[in-house]
């Protein structure tokens, strides 16, 4: 019967968080048109609905509707897993984020904790599954038998490879800081207001993994691999109908995973910002940081060009490798220091 | 390179809270100048008939030859077109039809939205430019 109720439980919290990560991918898609036209002085999609907001199911509907291509010159099996690939670690990256605490259910003693997997290993899990979505992007373009195709993924890899090093060492500091992999154990750290939070501690880390967060899920201003003018789409180039819509979901969905793994290694997670605001639950907390941090991601988009190739490169291995290794020197100094 | 950056996110946040300049086109129109030229207008008599006495200027006029007249009289011996056909598929809207009348019969209105699935509609007869009257007050 326990074991029933357990996997009843589990099948819930799947489905319900699947749900809202989808909705919330389609509903990112409107608010990145509308807030970047507001940022061009001009409305976003309004004639869709009320405020344009019926725009995410058109769009969709749209998308299946359209004829699914492949090209004859590609090679279709990882023509056709790619986005497969894209979408699967876009979203299973949000199996271990942990969006609130928990939560007895009335009537019952019955306790449910809001995530769907307490890993033990839990930033590990997210690092390995994120570069593991690298394989689609990488995949997609070299198979769809198109010189921009093959070379938006190859900048791809070499961009993402790049930026993951630092990725990788700018998440360590936080990690000497809680001594642990665990996500609840680094969200519970940081709780009693916040003063407690992680950013206060490593500023510099937080920097970081914002830049390289958007290096790694291909976001203006590191949009190489899908430059428009110079490459025509990029990797995706030669996908159509819900292939495409795949990839494109599959974008949004690791930028609210990116935006989400934020939150819980420096902004608190769920814990609210002020211990007299507790009353509020976790799961509203979570959600404001995390649409403050898509706001940002949205807002940078509008504001910056895009590098060049060079600069990128240059940029990633001179700047932002060294800075995560000084950075990281510098905590395990202070933290061996302090006992 | 940070200031610039910090700048540049300062400038977008702002023009983000800004209001939209955007023009939304079906119902809001924006008002053509003063000095716009588009379809033709007949101003009427008194008697509600054109003001046109058919003297053939602007046809002669028309850069793009889209104006064809027949002429004929009334019972009262004056002249008034027949048939007066102004081709608004090769009009150009250069205006000299409105320069060259004599009696001030047709004018350049200010009317820009005008679609038509078939040519033969867009053909502009005494009719059909008095009724475009109304809309130039």
């Amino acid at each position: 019967m326990q074991m029933l109720f357990v996997f009843i439980e589990i099948i819930v919290k799947c489905v319900v968080v699947f749900g809202c990560l989808m909705l919330s991918v389609a509903y990112l898609t409107l608010m990145e048109r509308k807030v970047l036209g507001h940022i061009q002085v001009r409305f976003g999609p309004n004639r869709c609905g009320p405020f344009g907001l019926l725009q995410p199911m058109a769009d969709g509907i749209k998308a299946f509707f359209k004829e699914d291509l492949t090209p004859g010159r590609s090679d279709k099996p990882l023509f056709v897993i790619a986005p497969m690939i894209s979408i699967i670690c876009g979203i299973s990256i949000f199996a271990v984020i942990p969006f609130g605490d928990q939560f007895t259910i009335p009537g019952t003693n019955w306790v449910v904790k809001l995530r769907i997997a307490d890993v033990d290993i839990g930033l590990l899990y997210i690092l390995a599954v994120a570069s593991l979505g690298e394989y689609g992007i990488i995949l997609g373009g070299g198979s769809s038998g198109n010189k921009y195709g093959l070379t938006g993924s190859l900048r791809a890899a070499a961009q993402m490879i790049s930026y993951e090093v630092a990725l990788g060492i700018s998440i360590i500091g936080v990690i000497i800081l809680s001594e642990s992999l665990r996500l609840t154990d680094i969200v519970q750290l940081q709780g009693g207001g916040f003063w407690n939070w992680n950013i206060w501690y490593q500023p510099v880390a937080f920097i970081l993994y914002i830049i390289c967060g958007l290096a790694e899920i291909n976001r203006t201003p590191f949009d190489m691999p899908e430059a428009e003018s110079e490459l025509a789409c990029g990797f995706n180039i030669e996908y159509s109908s819900m292939k495409f819509a795949l990839f494109f979901m599959a974008e949004y969905a690791h930028m609210i995973t990116m935006g989400a793994v934020a939150v819980t290694l420096f902004w608190g997670g769920w814990q609210p910002p002020l211990p007299a605001l507790s009353f509020i639950p976790g799961v509203v907390w979570f959600c404001l940081k995390l649409f403050v941090l898509l706001f940002f991601f949205i807002w940078e988009r509008g504001t910056m060009p895009r590098l060049r190739y060079d600069q990128i490169m240059k940029f990633g291995w001179k700047v932002l490798i060294p800075l995560a290794l000084i950075n990281l020197l510098i905590t395990a100094v202070a933290v061996s220091l302090k006992g | 390179m940070i200031i610039p950056i910090l700048k540049g996110l300062a400038l977008t946040l702002s023009r983000f809270f800004s209001r939209p300049i955007t023009i939304q086109y079906p119902e809001q129109k924006f008002p053509p100048a003063a000095r716009w030229r588009g379809i033709q207008y007949f101003e009427a008599d008194e008697r509600g008939r054109t003001k046109c006495v058919a003297c053939g200027l602007c046809m002669a006029v028309c850069p793009s030859q889209c104006i064809t007249i027949e002429t004929a009289e009334d019972e009262e011996g004056k002249r008034y077109p027949l048939t007066y056909e102004l081709d608004a598929t090769r009009c150009i809207f250069c205006g000299y039809c409105e320069e060259a009348c004599p009696v001030n019969a047709i004018f350049m209105g200010k009317t820009y939205e005008w679609v038509e699935n078939r040519r033969t509609p867009l053909h502009l007869n005494t009719e059909k430019l008095l009724e475009q009257k109304r809309f130039n007050p």
